[in-house]
């Protein structure tokens, strides 16, 4: 593709994107968002898993830390009330907070993700989504334990991403609420991570990275400093779970401990190997393929004529996603083992079938 | 006093059972390189045949199937996917059985559903008292079975050709292939030994006190992995000490819970955690666990 018909390709792109909101409707817009923050969370944990090569299982406990993170610092502290207590900061200052606490986070693990390797590493962060699920539920002044927080909208220069102030907007005679307003703070954000997470793989700390995950000693030899730079792709890594996490807020409106167990952790590891762990682009496909499974099957399950109610023997809309879910884990292992990028690769150019990687 | 050694005792018996769930994981690791996340959903149909079956055939027929269908299982696993992939790299693996455990424990839910199928055990809720500590006979049967078990498989592993062809090949798997091993079978028969554990292993988990069968026991196989990472990944030994290391912490964490109170509520399913990546700060390869050597 030359340069410049990727120009017109982007422009494109840019405008369909942009002009979404107008047609679809809120169940698309509300997918389109949970499939953006998954996007860039994913990212991160490409950059981690498939870009450094450590094996992480706690992902889900710093796109927590970047949910509850936001809620807590933008969240406003009512006196007297029974809600959980907030600093009432800016929402702009609470969500650069809210990754910045999240990369801290990631940081802070980095004496056990520095020293321990391979699969004991993914274990150990294993370890950090039940000890996250274990404080959500207990720090219940901060987070509001079962009951969860609600989180404060996001708003730039008085200009609120809800659907208050201004009250009513209407553009193209579309009324333009909260997932709308939202919508574009998403666009945002995505592109961004993306542009960030692919011009990281080709730096110089990308080259690195990648040094680190085909040989630690290779690397130290050409002089990576190995716990340096293996803290540093934690941290990378969970900042982008931060940003990640705060959007999944904004997009829920409430937040309860449950949404981010260790089934969360799985879903982007799943995310990752059906993209084809180590690309950015393959990342953000898997992560769309993941989170709008569930939801699309569930909002169709009235007219697929195979599924039946829950609960009446048949299988219902939640498990067919699941079954389709599992079953692509495998197919994709087994047959693709690079993954879409993989797939994507090979499509636009036969000759590097056989391409070593 | 006496409710501490109570509390101790419950747990080493419920460590028993995590030691047997989690000799399941290593002796997948060191045959095949394999975590294997399907283990939990394995140990649940176990169970849930068992479960099924008793009512009809009687409880120990049901038991021999369960374990059997579970081994069986567990075996398909290997042969079906995991062979084919073999050359692929530790966390690849991990996840395509991740990818199995979702297909499996979703069907065995929704043919569950909401029932609480109850397991049939003859020793039903019993509860043996010695010097004043009262324990479940479950709990204590699971203790003598695990025991057995342990003692079975080290003697097997130590002094038959089976287990001398499974150590050869967990040490060096290419070379063990040029002496006229065959790695396949070696596998196989290491992935059915892990399937019949977990089978019993989810025998005892869905006995008294536990109500019956339910979904939620697939789960109990994710607690056996603190114990397999505390005991190292590649140890049997490490599995059972690891096990009862981790039902003793659970056990106790869970009985001084109102003294323990400023460490929020449920403190004893996390607990296992918490020690695990404990144990990873002072010994990133556990307790017993080979400690990787890098050569140039």
């Amino acid at each position: 593709m030359s340069r410049r018909a990727g120009v017109l390709v982007v422009v494109i792109a840019v405008v369909v994107l942009a002009a979404l909101p107008i047609y679809l409707e809120a169940f698309w817009l509300q997918t389109g968002l949970f499939a953006m923050a998954a996007i860039i969370a994913a990212v991160g944990l490409t950059l981690l898993v498939g870009l450094a090569g450590q094996l992480s299982l706690g992902h889900a406990f710093f796109v927590a830390i970047g949910a509850y993170g936001y809620a807590f610092l933008a969240g406003t502290d009512v006196p007297g009330a029974d809600a959980p207590s907030g600093l009432g900061l800016p929402p702009l200052l609470a969500l650069i907070g809210a990754v910045a606490l999240a990369g801290v986070a990631g940081a802070l693990f980095s004496p056990i993700s520095g020293r321990v390797r391979g699969i004991y590493l993914g274990l150990a962060s294993l370890g950090l989504v039940f000890l996250g699920q274990h404080i959500l539920q207990n720090a219940a002044g901060i987070t509001g334990g079962y009951a969860g927080v609600t989180v404060e909208p996001f708003s730039l220069f008085g200009f609120s991403l809800s659907d208050a102030d201004p009250d009513r907007l209407v553009i193209l005679g579309v009324p333009y609420g909260q997932l709308e307003r939202l919508w574009y703070l998403g666009l945002v954000l995505t592109a961004g991570s993306i542009w960030f997470g692919r011009n990281l793989v080709r730096s110089r700390p990308g080259r690195a990275f990648g040094t680190l995950r085909d040989s630690e000693v290779a690397a130290a030899v050409m002089g990576v400093d190995v716990v340096r730079y293996k803290a540093a792709a934690f941290t990378v890594s969970s900042m982008y779970a931060g940003l990640g996490g705060v959007l999944y807020a904004l997009a829920f409106g409430r937040i309860v401990p449950d949404s981010f167990g260790f089934l969360l952790s799985v879903d982007f590891l799943v995310m990752i190997v059906i993209g084809g762990a180590g690309s950015v682009g393959g990342a953000a496909a898997g992560a769309v393929f993941v989170t709008a499974l569930p939801l699309v099957l569930n909002h169709y399950s009235g007219s697929l004529p195979l599924l039946a109610a829950p609960g009446s023997g048949g299988v219902s809309a939640a498990e067919l996603s699941r079954f389709v879910y599992g079953a692509a884990i495998v197919a994709v292992l087994l047959f693709a083992r690079d993954g879409l990028a993989g797939l994507a690769r090979r499509l636009r150019s036969p000759a590097l079938k056989e391409e070593v990687t | 006093m006496n409710q501490f050694v109570t509390l101790f005792v419950g747990g080493l018996f419920l460590g028993a059972i995590y030691a047997l769930v989690a000799l399941g994981f290593v002796t997948i690791f060191r045959a095949t390189g394999v975590i294997n996340f399907a283990q939990g959903s394995v140990l649940l149909l176990g169970a849930y045949v068992i479960g099924r079956l008793h009512d009809s055939i009687g409880f120990w027929p049901a038991v021999a199937a369960g374990i059997l269908v579970a081994a069986a299982a567990s075996v398909l696993v290997d042969v079906v996917l995991i062979r084919r992939a073999r050359a692929a790299d530790l966390g690849t693996l991990a996840i395509l059985t991740l990818g199995v455990n979702i297909l499996l424990s979703t069907e065995l839910t929704r043919q569950i559903g909401t029932d609480v199928l109850s397991i049939g055990a003859p020793w039903g809720s019993d509860v043996v008292e010695v010097a004043g500590i009262r324990v479940p006979a479950s709990r204590v049967i699971a203790g003598g079975v695990a025991l057995v078990l342990v003692a079975a498989l080290g003697v097997a592993v130590k002094f038959t050709d089976w287990g001398v062809a499974m150590r050869s090949a967990a040490e060096d798997g290419e070379t063990a292939s040029l002496m006229g091993i065959r790695l396949n079978r070696v596998a196989a028969g290491a992935w059915a030994l892990a399937g019949g554990l977990a089978a019993v292993g989810g025998l005892f988990l869905t006995s008294f006190p536990a109500a019956g069968v339910t979904p939620d026991a697939g789960l109990v196989a994710l607690a056996a992995i603190p114990a397999v990472v505390l005991g190292g990944f590649d140890s049997p030994a490490g599995a059972v000490v690891g096990g009862l290391i981790i039902g003793v912490v659970s056990v106790l964490c869970a009985g001084y819970q109102d003294e323990l109170s400023f460490l929020g509520r449920g403190i004893g399913t996390t607990a296992p955690y918490v020690v695990m990546l404990l144990v990873l700060l002072v010994r990133p390869s556990g307790l017993f666990g080979t400690r990787e050597v890098t050569r140039v």
